[in-house]
């Protein structure tokens, strides 16, 4: 090691513990994202962008929410799932960049134009759940809010 | 060794205009807090938009103070320790670039013609007058940067066998990360945006534009920050009264800093469509990698303070912390660094937390996130350049600071403000407040169907701090016009130059003495990490944008 030629001891030891410190926490992260499965966004390629938001039945308990954000609200601005469901979100733009969070699930996207975003999130509380964009997206986006309701 | 006589009007002027437009930057940082609590419930305030006050705020603040301020320190750092060997007439061309290109940005931001804030997001539309302006603002800096090459080149011919001054190094990797991250900023708003907002081209492909912007974004903040660093390394310690610990860590931080700054970017974009997770995980890999830089400077700064702390006469475990220089009014500029640091490791804990993968789901884009880079930009960065520009001002004009007392209040009140407005807007955006919205229009009126009475408070809290903030900048805008309208000496002036400090382990390691292998190391790693995933983007073809404006759902007619 020419090149590192000098290098106090000390200065050897704090650079490994600076290593250890990183690896441990990307440990906690790949054991976070590939062991309880908790992801990111990846390229979507089974739903091509869609132009109108639905909310489409695919089994007992299981939804798939195709939501257009536009300025400045969603469509659909409602969608009502009962209790322990697995709603899908399929989520793009119809303009320019907004957000796409509902209030206390891991649901926390990005919607752009012509690509679709997609998470997934399983409601066992029933009640209301706000939906808010988080991007700038004009005059408007102070306002643009959609909901989530959890029936009984 | 002194500053070039020829370059002291440069450097005035490329620290206080810049400051002149902060005060505006400031205040409406002041105003944002108000709407943002629910005090102030409309669109304006004394005729400013909301967005049009936080797109100045965010271009002010965080790209044209910097910049300025990143290259007079440059001029100052490598006039003072490379043999007065700047090339006055580029630094000038720099200084004339970036202030034609300022005002050319800012006349259509005061026209509401550019409420694109400052990251200027595709689709949206700003007047072609924006583009140019930030333009001419990064090409003036990179002019900036080459006034120094020459002179380098020179003094190291001339001394083969010393090392680099380090307060050139960390001035010199500063500008290596600018140079570098700079060119897909350049591509994106050249080739893409500039053409399309004066209508030449149809469309722009809005994921292709937002990935070259956080390729630029990150290394954005190291640009922000390694100016500060440099103070660090090379003022602090003498400050402190002792020795820098560690020289080589120095270099090795400035230098791996050239190579990790950019590789990093798509950590912004954990939440994004159309980009594989695979290139997220690798990103998120690499900007963990950066915990080793930051242990290895808060293991040195630790040590150096403690090595001047114990010369002052420290002891114990702790207790040498109360020998330092805390309100020393010969050393006002102590607390300016010292309370960054401070301040710093907050912002450093709560970046990790954004950079942790899937964990950035709970932070992502909520008022979180302006908590956390106040901790950085407005925490280490903007106390730097607040202590730094007052001691270079006063020096090169010859006059002393006539306020001490009031000095030393600056950074402490200071840092209360930051504590108290990051502390409101974690809480409130762990409970999922957003960021960049005018709350007191919708979710902070109690009178609208979408009221969150569960963010009140914190908001409340988060407005207290930015007011104490935007107070600390007054009591500095006293300090300043005070002392410069004191007398001047004409033997401070000559004699002036920022403090030095030795080194304390001052080994010559031949790793961390020439830049080129770290550019190296970092242009591959830049291909390796942003090579795939803008190929992907690029043949994904997706269809493009047409422009839009803030203010109608209707993209604009061509």
């Amino acid at each position: 090691m020419a090149l590192l030629r000098g290098v106090p001891n000390i200065e050897k030891k704090v650079f490994l513990a600076a290593l250890l410190f990183a690896g441990a926490q990307l440990a906690l992260i790949g054991y976070a994202a590939w062991k309880l499965g908790v992801s990111v966004p990846t390229c979507v390629t089974n739903v091509k962008p869609f132009a109108s938001g639905a909310l489409i039945t695919v089994g007992p308990g299981r939804y798939e929410a195709h939501v257009v954000a536009k300025m400045w609200q969603f469509e659909p601005d409602t969608i009502t799932v009962p209790k322990g469901s697995i709603v899908d979100f399929y989520v793009t733009s119809a303009d320019v960049a907004h957000g796409f969070y509902i209030d206390r699930t891991n649901v926390n996207l990005m919607a752009l134009p012509f690509v679709v975003n997609y998470a997934q999130a399983r409601f066992t509380e029933p009640g209301k759940y706000p939906v808010l964009c988080h991007e700038y997206c004009g005059v408007g986006h102070n306002g643009m809010a959609a909901t989530v309701e959890v029936t009984p | 060794m002194r500053i070039q006589k020829e370059l002291r009007a440069v450097v005035l002027t490329e620290i206080l205009f810049p400051l002149v437009l902060m005060s505006f930057g400031v205040f409406h940082g002041v105003v944002q807090v108000l709407h943002r609590c629910g005090l102030i419930r409309d669109d304006d305030f004394m005729g400013i938009g909301y967005f049009q006050g936080l797109t100045a705020h965010g271009v002010i603040n965080a790209i044209v103070l910097t910049t300025f301020f990143a290259v007079a320190f440059g001029n100052v750092v490598v006039s003072q320790t490379l043999d007065q060997n700047v090339s006055v007439g580029a630094a000038w061309a720099a200084l004339i670039l970036m202030t034609v290109g300022t005002l050319t940005a800012a006349l259509p931001i005061f026209l509401g013609r550019a409420s694109v804030l400052y990251t200027f997001y595709p689709p949206f539309r700003a007047h072609p007058a924006f583009y140019v302006g930030v333009v001419l603002v990064v090409v003036g800096s990179w002019v900036g940067f080459w006034a120094w090459i020459p002179g380098y080149l020179r003094w190291r011919k001339a001394h083969p066998e010393r090392k680099t001054p380090l307060a050139a190094v960390g001035m010199f990797s500063t500008f290596i990360v600018w140079q570098l991250c700079t060119l897909p900023a350049a591509y994106e708003i050249l080739v893409q945006l500039l053409p399309w907002s004066l209508g030449w081209t149809p469309g722009v492909n809005v994921v292709l534009a937002r990935m070259l912007f956080w390729f630029f974004g990150h290394p954005l903040v190291y640009f922000w920050l390694l100016p500060t660093y440099t103070m660090y390394y090379t003022i602090l310690p003498k400050l402190a009264g002792g020795k820098l610990y560690s020289d080589f860590y120095g270099r090795f931080v400035f230098m791996i800093f050239i190579v990790l700054s950019s590789p990093i970017g798509l950590h912004h974009q954990f939440m994004e469509p159309a980009i594989s997770s695979s290139y997220k995980a690798l990103h998120a890999v690499l900007t963990l990698l950066i915990a080793v830089p930051s242990l290895a400077t808060a293991f040195t700064l630790a040590a150096s303070l403690e090595h001047g702390a114990r010369r002052n006469g420290g002891r114990g475990l702790f207790a040498w912390w109360g020998k330092l220089p805390h309100f020393d009014e010969e050393r006002w500029l102590f607390p300016y660094l010292f309370m960054g640091l401070v301040i710093f490791i907050f912002g450093g804990l709560t970046g990790l937390i954004n950079a942790s993968y899937s964990m950035n789901a709970v932070v992502h884009n909520t008022a979180w996130l302006p908590a956390h880079f106040h901790l950085t930009v407005a925490g280490p960065v903007f106390l730097g350049i607040l202590g730094a520009s007052l001691l270079i001002v006063l020096g090169l004009l010859g006059k002393k600071c006539a306020a001490p007392k009031a000095a030393l209040a600056v950074p402490y009140l200071w840092t209360l403000g930051v504590f108290t407005f990051s502390s409101g807007l974690f809480y409130s955006g762990l409970h999922g407040a957003p960021r960049r919205t005018n709350l007191g229009l919708s979710y902070l009126d109690p009178a609208s169907p979408l009221y969150r009475p569960d963010w009140l408070t914190a908001e409340r809290v988060g407005a207290v701090g930015g007011c104490i903030m935007g107070l600390a900048v007054v009591v500095y805008f006293y300090v300043l016009i005070r002392s410069l309208m004191g007398p001047s000496d004409p033997r401070l002036q000559d004699s002036f130059a920022l403090p030095e400090s030795e080194a304390y382990h001052d080994e010559d390691v031949p790793a961390v003495r020439n830049f080129l292998p770290w550019v190296v190391a970092g242009v591959l790693a830049v291909v390796i990490a942003y090579g795939p995933p803008i190929v992907q983007v690029v043949k994904a073809g997706y269809e493009g944008s047409p422009a839009f404006t803030p203010d109608s759902p209707a993209a604009i007619e061509r």
